[in-house]
């Protein structure tokens, strides 16, 4: 099996950054070791977002241009979105419970990436829902689209009601302040899990192209006669 | 004299009357609707602790999980309506525009909702002794605004979801997740209204609703076509 | 009148109508046969402005499809769907349609074509108690209340008895004669040979066989018919 070199350099980074936040950052004074999933929350945070974004920009040019590699990519940045997203919502309460004594907090990012979650699940169970390549594609972008435009107002409303009503005060983990060193590694880890992103999106999209020839060649005939 | 199709506007108002006119006929959904509203609310009354929850509170939240679970039931035959016998073909087939069809069942929706929330909010307030009446005013404007966003996505959903395998999953699926702001906006300002607090204490959340509306409704419109031509 | 030049549909990377090219005037009916999958109805809908081809032209009255209102509001469709809402009376399906096409006296133009369909005495029942031959009539009445000049029938024969299909045959030779162009596609040889001046026979999205009338010998045609139908 050929190993491309983008796959090499994306896992190998990821290595690299493991080993520098397990080894080579300090421990964290006020959460101890509990901190450094942060390493790992924060940058698949950043990829949810971006993944999510390039399914709207995606979806977008879709419905535009009508090109099904940008299906296939909407597709692919979904799939790999969703596993991220899955892993800021495994990492966060992993993250919270030792911090903050309890699992789940409503705090308000975790909360939107929490319905951003099922706006993932959305996605791929409308797609797997239909089978007409032509209107899946176009029913995706559809909702791809609408995702993008009220997604922030999901964000906004949240954060109102976290900011505008009245909870138990809790310690907020990510102080602004880190040392050079911790800010090093944090950035790295952003760096290497978009690595792993692209890598990921790269593979899911050749699969997916792989797949669409595949359904052609086996059953000749699809879509609406 | 020759042939001269509507324009969006009629075209609209001819299908929502004639979807309206389904409804009155069958009203399937609509009793469904109204059972499930009056039910569900003695059924969180059961699950209440009153010592521990004030009953403005509680019946803000009550009110707005059931409207949108009772909205759905009408989204639904939005277009579950026209699969039977195709009549969705027929409709794309005529010279009316694609938009004209959305708000047309659009427009029915917002009645069919409407017509649920005038009976859900005096029972509410009757069953759990919530003051209505002094804010009737503002409230019924959060419930507008809220219906509003509920059908522009629940409406576009359902033409979405009908078509697909799974359409029963899907629509709630697929809209939840954007009834999120439309939740929290509009319970959020109908607790502070029962509370007796001020309109101005619950204008964020309007304005943010308000807005969210604009960008539902129109959105929601332009990409109508989209999914009716092929 | 309908006219089509290399007209083509692909749907990824199948032809669903491969470079289908005819040209029919006022008064023609073309019978549209082929086995299933051959692209018949792809074909129905482009003639429709339901769908945009992909390749070569189409055009109504001089007006390119898929064009928009205008040219929709020229053409009657036809389905073995009722295309009817069971829960409204005939009356009630055919002014709904008669009001979306703009039609002039609606009341008026609904009783008369509920009457020329001989649906008249059950104008005001629900759809859904109509047996099925009356339903089909009552789709008829609905798709033609606006006096179309190109009508396509997708399979209209389906479900109707002998005699529902006899008057269903006798309606499009009347409208046919009064100056509609007909597009029919059916697997019903018989009734569709009587009554058409052309017969295509289509084959994975292209023609392979046309026919001008007076269509000859018809037991050959259909002998022929069900050699070419058979083998995809």
């Amino acid at each position: 099996m050929k190993i491309s070199k983008l796959a090499v350099v994306a896992i190998a980074s990821v290595v690299a950054v493991f080993i520098r936040a397990i080894y080579f950052t300090p421990i964290e004074a006020k959460q101890g070791a509990a901190q450094k999933i942060l390493y790992v929350h924060a940058p698949s945070a950043w990829v949810a977002f971006l993944a999510f974004g390039l399914v709207a920009v995606a979806s977008g040019l879709y419905l535009w241009l009508r090109d099904p590699k940008l299906d296939y990519i909407a597709e692919s940045s979904a799939e790999v979105g969703l596993v991220f997203t899955t892993a800021v919502l495994l990492t966060g309460p992993l993250w919270a419970k030792p911090v903050w004594g309890a699992y789940w907090t409503w705090d308000a990012r975790l909360t939107f990436t929490l319905v951003l979650w099922f706006v993932y699940v959305g996605y791929l169970v409308l797609r797997g829902a239909i089978e007409d390549r032509d209107m899946r594609a176009r029913y995706s972008a559809v909702l791809g689209i609408l995702g993008a435009a009220l997604v922030p107002f999901i964000h906004l409303s949240v954060y109102m009601f976290r900011t505008l009503h009245p909870m138990p005060v809790l310690m907020k983990p990510s102080a602004p302040s880190m040392p050079p060193v911790m800010t090093v590694t944090l950035v790295s880890s952003f760096a290497a899990f978009t690595l792993l992103y692209v890598w990921l999106l790269r593979e899911r999209y050749k699969l997916a192209v792989a797949r669409d020839a595949a359904d052609h060649r086996l059953y000749g005939t699809e879509g609406a006669v | 004299m020759p042939n001269r199709p509507p324009g969006i506007g009629r075209a609209a108002l001819m299908i929502a009357r004639k979807d309206l006119l389904i409804e009155l006929r069958s009203r399937s959904a609509i009793f469904s609707a109204l059972a499930f509203s009056v039910l569900a609310l003695a059924v969180f009354f059961f699950a209440w602790d009153p010592t521990a929850v004030g009953s403005g509170d509680l019946a803000s939240g009550v009110i707005w999980v059931i409207f949108t679970f009772s909205g759905m039931l009408g989204l639904h035959r939005s277009f579950g309506g026209e699969q039977p016998t195709r009549t969705i073909d027929a409709l794309i087939a005529a010279p009316v525009a694609g938009e004209a069809v959305f708000l047309g069942k659009g427009l029915a929706n917002l009645v069919f909702v409407a017509m649920v929330q005038i009976v859900t909010l005096p029972a509410a307030a009757l069953l759990y002794n919530v003051p209505l009446v002094p804010v009737a005013l503002p409230l019924a404007g959060v419930v507008l605004a809220a219906a509003i966003g509920l059908v522009a996505i629940g409406t576009l959903f359902s033409a979405m979801a009908v078509n697909t395998r799974l359409a029963e999953l899907l629509l709630p699926l697929l809209s939840l997740p954007f009834f999120v702001p439309i939740v929290i906006c509009a319970s959020q300002a109908t607790a502070k209204l029962m509370a007796g607090r001020p309109v101005s204490d619950a204008a964020d959340y309007l304005r943010l609703l308000v807005v969210f509306d604009a960008v539902a409704v129109v959105l929601s419109t332009l990409v109508y076509p989209s999914l009716i031509e092929q | 009148m309908i006219r089509a030049e290399r007209l083509t549909r692909t749907f990824g990377a199948r032809r669903a109508v491969d470079g289908v090219s005819v040209e029919l005037a006022a008064g023609d009916c073309l019978a549209l046969f082929g086995p299933n999958g051959a692209g018949k109805t792809t074909l129905l809908r482009m003639f429709g402005g339901l769908l945009k081809p992909t390749g070569g032209t189409a055009s109504i009255d001089g007006v390119a499809l898929p064009g928009g209102p205008e040219v929709r509001a020229k053409v009657g469709v036809l389905s073995h769907h009722t295309l009817l809402y069971d829960a409204l009376s005939a009356r009630e399906n055919v002014e709904f349609a008669a009001r979306l096409y703009g039609v002039p006296n609606v009341r008026a133009a609904a009783d008369l074509a509920l009457q020329r369909m001989g649906a008249s005495e059950y104008a005001n029942a629900p759809v859904r108690r109509l047996s099925r031959g009356m339903q089909q009539r009552v789709s008829i009445a609905r798709a033609m209340v606006h006096r179309p000049g190109v009508i396509l029938a997708d399979e209209p024969f389906t479900g109707l008895d002998a005699s529902g299909a006899a008057a269903l045959a006798s309606l499009f030779a009347e409208l046919r004669d009064s100056g509609a162009t007909l597009v029919i596609v059916t697997h019903n040889l018989e009734e569709a040979l009587s009554l058409c001046t052309h017969a295509a026979i289509m084959r994975n999205g292209q023609v392979v066989r046309y026919d001008t009338a007076p269509i000859p010998d018809s037991a050959a045609y259909t002998a022929l018919y069900k050699e070419m139908a058979v083998d995809a």
